[in-house]
């Protein structure tokens, strides 16, 4: 037998199924606000496989050793690190970090590349999470009036300007100043950003030197010889590269092979020159190139404190900037948990929002962030690789070693 | 532009071009006699490329030397993979030749990471940034050992071809299957043989390829893109062809990357790609289906 189901029925039926669901979705963010609160999620999302793996990783050891540095100095909040890789992929960036999401996480935090980064933005937008970038200068990321992004690293514009007026400091303190220049960069996201922040902020600097020439490449490249062979016929006096770590290597590699030995190597502010891998791979040629970057103020208490504990941890590893950002994108989700005692996604984000750690690791003023997200105190450094290790060079304040200028040639160094 | 910077941006590209050929050859080779795609041909080469590492590492051998043993070892490794693992799939429809090989590529890249993990790693041999000088030109030296070494090693597998008995009957095995099989010739033996080869010369390219660029697990995907780009221009299934394939890649990147922007490199390599594919399919030195 069957039985009717009439059209009031129906409607009776659908508006109690519509009256329940809205009944369980009006109350389940409340259930979910008594639910947590106990234990902080933080989605770590980096790129630990594919051409930046080397850098994901470093960002990696910053993130996992926070909890252990942060107890010490006495910020107590159970942690729950969930790991994802963006395996150098924007796409898979945005389908880990929904999945992050998805899995309960928090606070996001990465993602060491800008293209990944904006992606990531998207999803923790979307989905109300707060997301903390540790290494990412697109500046376009913190431009879109997004409420639950924040960047503790400086946007490109940031970056060329503190580089570009660093390089007059490495200028007038060395007495070496080159007329010529060639700009090599590669062609991503970063590479980019900071292509369009050199060629729009260089004539306010007055820079003492022309660039004849600017050469993009592409960023995963096996073999940087032609672009060599083209930079070395300008007859530049000084190189300003913005690299990865692999095209740094390769860069530098084929500069040895062609015998092109510039006044200065100096990069405006990019990663390649002060990683581990750069100083294994290169040996004694990685010696004398400068960056001018954000980099941990080796003066700061705390920063003795977190190398030490790096440095038991991992004995082969180098810290560097990458290491220190993800470590202080840390202590930035953990300080905000413990004021906003919520894992609530709009009470976490106004408790970053209100941010304002003054003992921190990189140089610079407060770690605090502008109405935009943007920490806009950062403070780049000029770094000189000495004995194959980065030492901060410039400002004198935070230096750890002496300039060394010109650079000796590819075949004077032992 | 100087003169000078064109001779050895195009001598550079020439130098690339036939280590470029010498990775392809491999891939050639095998699917000019088995008729089977190696879809982990770039895997194999990053083995090959670990294998130096190792070497190197543990006991300071040049990968110039290494070289002979790695190629020896995927010898054995590409004939032990199509006596047992691919010969059943032989007559099977390409779409499953190609998902087992592709399978295949996945465990090998996973295998890599989970034994090296995803650092980059080197050799550092003595004469690893030297140059030699040529009149106005400047050659990498270690690009210029590494064409040679392609050079002869391409010349030796084409006279054994030509001139070996087992050559002769591999290339019989290759016209005509069937009459192959009628005179007796142990098909699936040298199928398996012929296999070995094309795996020995990605053994030989991977050692030499450690030269000149770092090596990460994931590389492999890239060079069997590269390698098929290179044999479809120089013609499926011709050993001259994927030497000439090499060539022409080589140089158009490097003339690409001094006449427009580096960055577009692979974007000319692909035209190239597509231009073969409009206008001679069958690839350059490659015979009509």
């Amino acid at each position: 037998m069957t039985k009717k189901f009439t059209r009031r029925q129906f409607g009776q039926t659908t508006a109690s199924a519509v009256a329940a669901g809205a009944l369980i979705a009006g109350t389940a963010p409340f259930n979910i606000g008594r639910a947590q609160g106990r234990v902080l999620k933080i989605g770590s999302i980096h790129p630990r496989s594919g051409f930046q793996a080397q850098l994901g990783l470093a960002c990696q050891r910053g993130v996992d050793i926070a909890p252990r540095v942060l107890k010490a100095l006495g910020m107590n909040a159970e942690v729950e690190i969930m790991n994802a890789d963006t395996e150098s992929n924007v796409d898979i960036a945005r389908s880990r970090a929904e999945k992050l999401v998805n899995d309960g996480a928090n606070v996001l935090i990465g993602a060491f590349d800008s293209g990944q980064s904006a992606a990531i933005a998207q999803v923790a937008e979307q989905k109300g999470v707060p997301y903390i970038i540790n290494v990412a200068a697109a500046p376009q990321i913190t431009e879109q009036g997004y409420k639950f992004v924040f960047r503790n690293f400086p946007t490109a514009p940031m970056l060329v300007g503190d580089g570009l007026n660093l390089m007059k400091n490495v200028f007038d303190k060395s007495g070496v100043t080159p007329k010529t220049a060639v700009f090599m960069h590669a062609n991503d996201t970063f590479g980019q950003s900071m292509a369009g922040a050199i060629k729009a902020m260089a004539p306010r600097f007055n820079l003492p030197f022309q660039i004849v020439e600017t050469i993009s490449y592409d960023p995963q490249a096996k073999d940087l010889s032609v672009e060599i062979a083209k930079a070395k016929a300008t007859g530049a006096e000084m190189v300003m590269p913005v690299t990865r770590l692999n095209d740094a290597i390769l860069l530098i590699r084929e500069m040895v092979k062609q015998r092109w030995e510039p006044k200065v190597i100096m990069s405006p502010g990019a990663p390649g020159f002060y990683e581990g891998q750069f100083y294994r791979t290169l040996g004694k040629y990685s010696d004398y190139l400068l960056t001018n970057v954000p980099w941990y103020n080796p003066r700061a208490a705390i920063t003795q404190k977190l190398l030490d504990e790096f440095s038991k941890t991992y004995k082969n590893e180098l810290f560097e900037l990458n290491v220190g950002f993800s470590f202080e994108a840390m202590m930035v989700a953990v300080d905000a948990f413990n004021r906003a005692k919520s894992t609530n996604g709009r009470e976490l984000a106004d408790a970053i929002r209100a941010t304002k750690i003054t003992d921190h690791v990189m140089a610079g003023g407060t770690l605090e962030f502008d109405a935009k997200g943007q920490n806009v105190n950062i403070k780049s450094v000029t770094l000189q690789n000495i004995g194959q290790k980065p030492k901060v060079v410039l400002p004198l304040d935070v230096s750890e070693d002496n300039l060394l200028l010109p650079m000796p040639g590819w075949t004077k160094r032992g | 532009m100087p003169i000078e910077l064109v001779l050895n941006v195009t001598l550079q590209g020439l130098l690339t071009g036939l280590v470029y050929g010498l990775m392809a050859l491999g891939l050639s080779v095998i699917f000019g006699v088995v008729r089977v795609v190696n879809f982990a041909h770039g895997e194999m080469m990053t083995i090959a490329m670990y294998g130096a590492i190792v070497a190197f590492g543990a006991w300071q051998i040049d990968p110039l030397v290494a070289m002979v043993p790695i190629a020896a070892l995927l010898f054995a490794l590409g004939y032990v993979m199509q006596a047992w693992l691919i010969n059943p799939f032989i007559n099977r429809p390409e779409h499953s030749q190609f998902m087992l090989l592709a399978a295949v590529a996945i465990v090998m890249v996973n295998a890599l990471l989970m034994i090296f993990g995803p650092d980059a790693r080197t050799t550092l041999v003595d004469y690893a940034l030297d140059s030699v000088e040529i009149g106005p030109l400047l050659a990498d030296k270690v690009r210029l050992i590494t064409a040679g070494l392609a050079l002869a090693i391409t010349a030796g597998l084409f006279a054994f071809f030509k001139l070996s008995r087992t050559g002769k009957a591999i290339r019989a095995c290759a016209d005509n299957y069937m009459g192959a099989l009628t005179v007796g010739l142990n098909v699936k033996q040298l199928y398996a043989f012929t296999f070995g080869l094309g795996s020995a010369c990605v053994g030989a390219a991977g050692a030499m390829m450690v030269l000149l660029i770092d090596v990460t697990p994931n590389l492999g995907p890239a060079f069997t893109l590269q390698a098929f780009v290179i044999v479809i221009v120089g013609g499926l299934g011709s050993m001259p062809g994927a030497l000439l394939g090499g060539v022409l890649i080589g140089l158009s990147e490097a003339l690409s990357g001094l006449f427009f922007a580096p960055s577009a490199k692979s974007m000319f390599a692909i035209a190239l790609l597509i231009l073969v594919l409009l206008f001679r399919p069958q690839g350059l030195l490659g015979k009509k289906a």
